[in-house]
């Protein structure tokens, strides 16, 4: 059995005296493509904190691609073959739409901190950037400052950065925040196309994002996993249910 | 307003970087006053302690207070050098003098850009302003090596003849400084063009973001400040050229003050900001400071008003008409700037004149009659201060005015092209 | 033993007046996110007012008065230039500053020259406090301890006891919050900005006639102030105390100490020549290498203990 593209074994977290994630446990298979949900404040962006190097765990550990990541920085963690994107939208705002793409792009290109290559002349890297602003449909915005962008698009490019460095596990994190319907019909395409044949780990509010993507799905309340598998069970899930729906249920029982 | 990104055109840079050369080889016999020369000749040096500020400012996003130190220390080296060919110990053509000074600004960016760039922001700052007042201190404390209040002395016309040059007369110190300031502005320009260089650029704008596509934003600073100390000890060692003296204010924090001033004045946005920033700045303090003993309050003053209206220097300044005129309506700002223009030099009399007085009044050596702008009067007397007074307050009221109509004008035409965009 | 207790008093004096100074810098920094260059100018023209006043009226109402006018000018530079360019981010706000330093200092060249002025200290507090063995301790420098002591205690007390106190300290986390709650924290940043300023003021105004008052002190204290904030820790009012007392201490104990490494070495039966290599290093006495002895401070917490002595924040 190969090992799992990403593994937390009994991850704990806490910040001072709060913790935030508590003994998670939690195995994604490579080429899966897994939804975390769970209410507001359960601590899904910090397990992706956790998983990317930003935050390190309290205890526990993490593995990626069955190698011990735990407490590494993020850019060893990227390094590695683990890319994220952020719920608020994290890009480089004074360069061009082609730049930031080229800039996820420009660690694969083994150039690493060159002060003597010409960026222009490395073709695999150009290559690489058109393809993927091609792909997210920004080719016309291709020279504008990323800071003018809509928020759709800055969204858009979010993910492009994301995947330009070819990572095969991917964290995106609540991809469709604040998109109209089109805009996130549009997003789920994209995503799907993009994360062909690698692993998704996706965090979502939008249900039906959630039940058209995942192949498995992960229920996250308070900084626990209730919760895991494929989404017929977790649509059944008892438990999953009152944990979203169970102050409604209380408030009509006490009105 | 949308941001300005020229796309490269190879003939459009090639026409560049070929008429600044012309420019270069050109402007001494443009202006041939004796003191045009030795200004032109420290614009020289100080471009290329400007653009190498700005791989730090502009690029890569860190205010350095204590820049001086790279090039002063570059500087010092370069004088021993200097001085031990001078003597015959050392076999080195005065020409490439300048890569010592590059060497030991390298080796210093190396020394403490390990220590300062483990931070980042307002705390690289502070750091960078306790290294240079450590290095400062330093330089007073073994005068053996550096002289200490007096600096080191040289002479620069040493060694052998380079065909038939020896780098006496200024005319040739100042074609000198010349090449090498275009072979360095080349140099950075290229550097901007690289994975380093774009990567700076990435760590300035989100540091965050640069780690988690894989850069140690660390490194990146580091390998930037490295390179930048590089090129300031270049800049120092021409200085030291130029000058023939190494003082421990080549260290002071003054300087690293003067170049911080004249790049962001120029422009820090753009790459040939700061090559604009050098030029006035070095006017000012060459021309004004033989007029008046308030410069560095004009200056400073200059620099406030660019801080709080255009943080993005002259360049940007310069920049953002480009759009306009492209499309043809720049006739119609002609009118509105020069009414501001005009409304800012009658504040500026008026301060000048405020500024004036009260540095005669308060020196008590000199008595009170003076002149400004070919006009005696008695600086005890209040009419003259009233009438400053005045001007100032009439100038500013004017100025507010004018800008506001310019700022209607710009709001149009800026509807006007947003409407004519598919 | 006598010299010990001389300078450790001393040391202690200058050190609670860093502190008045850095404590300002410090509040400012954590409630603003505005690096003050201009804080040392600010107690410059404290001591520059204060002669000025101390001339026409007395050193007394001088030390209400200066501070006053400088809190004063503190809350126009917030009002009308800090407030305008706060939106560019702290960058501009920290060359905002750093102009400012430069103007304060030129107006100060401006009015009042470039020699030292005469700023005394007035006669009812001249003279010794008490003996220390055979050592005068100076009134003055008592007066010194206690009027900082006083301000940082009341300061304190403002901070956790009354109702502005907890705004402030509410602002200096939620700013967004406070004002959603119907607080002005606008004009909040206003009043501590200002009152950082007064507080530089009130030093300047004890420290201009202890010390000296020309137009290179700003220069010569601002620099040192930011090496207090940053071995303290970021934004650590607790990190700066302990800082300020510890590098007033190590500064006013080395200028007084002749000590030197050659001194050090020939005890391990090593003499040090002029020929032996580095010689000028090994004769440099504590005295000479004074004025480094914070830089080099500030380096070694750098190196070892990134965040300060007391600091939470990372930069």
């Amino acid at each position: 059995m190969s090992a799992a593209a990403i593994e937390l074994r009994e991850v704990n977290k806490s910040f001072g005296k709060t913790q935030i994630i508590n003994g998670v446990s939690l195995a994604i298979e490579r080429g899966e493509r897994h939804a975390i949900i769970g209410p507001n404040g359960a601590g899904k962006s910090t397990l992706f904190n956790l998983i990317s190097g930003r935050y390190e765990p309290s205890s526990g550990s993490i593995l990626l691609n069955g190698e011990d990541v735990t407490g590494l920085k993020p850019f060893q963690i990227n390094r590695k073959g683990l890319s994220r994107s952020f719920q608020i939208t994290n890009i480089f705002h004074n360069l061009s739409v082609y730049e930031n793409i080229r800039c996820g792009a420009l660690w694969g290109s083994g150039h690493k901190y060159s002060f003597w290559h010409r960026v222009g002349g490395l073709h695999q890297v150009r290559h690489r950037a058109e393809e993927v602003m091609e792909r997210i449909g920004l080719a016309p915005r291709r020279n504008m400052s990323a800071g003018t962008l809509s928020y759709a698009e800055q969204r858009a490019l979010e993910i492009g950065i994301t995947i330009a460095g070819g990572a095969n596990v991917i964290l995106l994190d609540e991809p469709t925040a604040g998109m109209s319907r089109t805009e996130t019909a549009h997003a789920v395409e994209l995503i799907r196309q993009v994360t062909e044949g690698r692993t998704l780990v996706m965090v979502e509010h939008d249900m039906g994002v959630v039940f058209d993507l995942a192949d498995r799905i992960s229920v996250l309340v308070y900084g626990e996993v209730i919760a895991s598998g494929p989404p017929p069970d977790i649509r059944a899930n008892a438990q999953v249910k009152e944990a979203y729906l169970g102050a409604l249920h209380g408030e009509n029982n006490s009105a | 307003m949308a941001n300005l990104r020229m796309p490269p055109v190879n003939l459009g840079r090639w026409l560049l970087w070929g008429s600044t050369a012309l420019l270069f080889i050109v402007a001494p016999l443009v202006f041939t006053q004796g003191f045009a020369l030795t200004m032109m000749t420290q614009m020289g040096a100080f471009i290329i302690f400007a653009l190498s500020y700005n791989m730090l400012l502009g690029q890569g996003g860190m205010l350095s207070f204590g820049h001086a130190v790279y090039s002063g220390l570059g500087a010092y080296f370069a004088v021993h050098a200097l001085n031990m060919i001078g003597k015959g110990t050392l076999a080195f053509p005065v020409m490439l003098l300048p890569l010592v000074g590059g060497s030991a600004g390298l080796v210093f960016g190396v020394l403490f850009g390990y220590v300062t760039t483990r931070k980042a922001g307002t705390t690289f700052a502070m750091i960078s302003l306790g290294i240079g007042e450590l290095v400062h201190a330093c330089v007073l404390m073994f005068p053996r090596f550096f002289g200490g209040e007096g600096g080191i002395s040289t002479n620069r016309v040493v060694g052998h003849p380079f065909l038939g040059l020896t780098f006496g007369p200024a005319i040739q110190v100042y074609y000198l400084v010349a090449f090498w300031c275009f072979a360095c502005m080349i140099a950075m320009f290229a550097l901007t063009q690289t994975p380093l260089g774009r990567m700076a650029n990435a760590v300035r704008d989100n540091p965050e973001r640069a780690e988690f596509v894989g850069y140690d934003t660390q490194k990146v600073r580091f390998l930037q400040l490295v390179l930048a100390g590089f090129f300031a000890g270049i800049s120092g060692a021409l200085s030291c050229i130029n000058f023939e003296i190494v003082t421990d204010e080549n260290v002071s924090a003054l300087r690293s003050g003067g170049v911080l001033l004249a790049t962001f004045i120029g422009g820090t946005g753009f790459f040939f900001g700061p090559i604009i920033g050098s030029v006035v700045f070095i006017f000012f303090v060459v021309a004004l400071s033989g007029f008046t003993q308030a410069w560095l309050l004009y200056l400073g003053l200059f620099f406030l008003a660019m801080v709080l209206y255009a943080p993005g220097g002259i360049a940007s300044l310069l920049m953002m008409q480009l759009p306009v005129i492209r499309a043809g309506r720049f006739r119609r700002l002609l009118v509105p700037y020069l009414l501001a223009l005009a409304a800012g030099l009658v504040a500026f009399a008026g301060l000048i004149g405020v500024v004036e007085m009260v540095y005669r009044i308060s020196d008590a050596s000199l008595d009170s009659q003076m002149s400004l702008f070919g006009v005696g009067f008695d600086a005890k007397s209040p009419q003259p201060w009233i009438a400053f007074a005045l001007l100032l307050a009439a100038g500013l009221v004017a100025l507010r005015l004018a800008a506001g109509h310019v700022g209607e004008r710009w709001g149009a035409i800026h509807n006007e092209l947003q409407g004519s965009e598919p | 033993m006598e010299f010990f207790i001389v300078q450790l008093l001393n040391g202690i004096s200058y050190g609670l007046l860093l502190f008045m100074l850095s404590s300002g810098l410090t509040l400012v920094f954590s409630l603003m996110g505005v690096l003050n260059f201009a804080h040392a100018s600010f107690y410059m023209l404290g001591a520059y007012f204060a002669y000025q006043v101390s001339t026409y009226i007395g050193f007394y109402p001088a030390l209400v008065i200066a501070p006053l006018l400088v809190g004063g000018i503190g809350m126009l530079v917030e009002r009308y230039g800090l407030r305008k360019v706060h939106r560019y981010g702290h960058v501009a706000e920290l060359l905002f500053t750093f102009g400012l330093a430069y103007l304060i200092d030129e107006a100060v060249h401006l009015v009042w020259g470039r020699a030292a002025v005469e700023y005394r200290i007035p006669p009812s507090l001249e003279g010794p406090l008490f003996m220390v063995f055979t050592s005068q301790y100076p009134i003055y420098r008592g007066f010194m301890m206690l009027v900082s002591m006083a301000m940082l205690v009341s300061i304190w007390l403002m901070l956790t006891r009354t109702r502005i106190g907890l705004v402030i300290q509410a602002a200096l986390t939620h700013p967004q919050t406070v004002e959603a709650l119907g607080h002005n924290v606008p004009r909040v940043f206003m009043l501590v900005f200002g009152g950082g300023a007064a507080l530089a003021g009130l030093a300047g105004v004890i420290g201009g006639n202890a010390f000296v008052t020309e137009p290179g002190m700003a220069a010569a204290v601002g620099p040192i102030i930011f090496v207090v904030v940053v071995v303290g820790g970021m934004g650590s009012l607790a990190g700066a105390f302990v800082a300020s007392l510890l590098i007033g201490c190590l500064q006013t104990f080395s200028v007084g100490l002749d000590w030197k490494f050659a001194g050090l070495f020939a005890r391990f039966g090593w003499t040090v020549t002029p020929e032996t290599p580095f010689a000028t290093l090994w004769n440099i006495t504590l005295a000479q290498a004074a004025p480094v002895l914070p830089y080099l401070l500030m380096v070694l917490i750098l190196i070892f203990r990134p965040r300060g002595l007391l600091g939470t924040r990372d930069g």
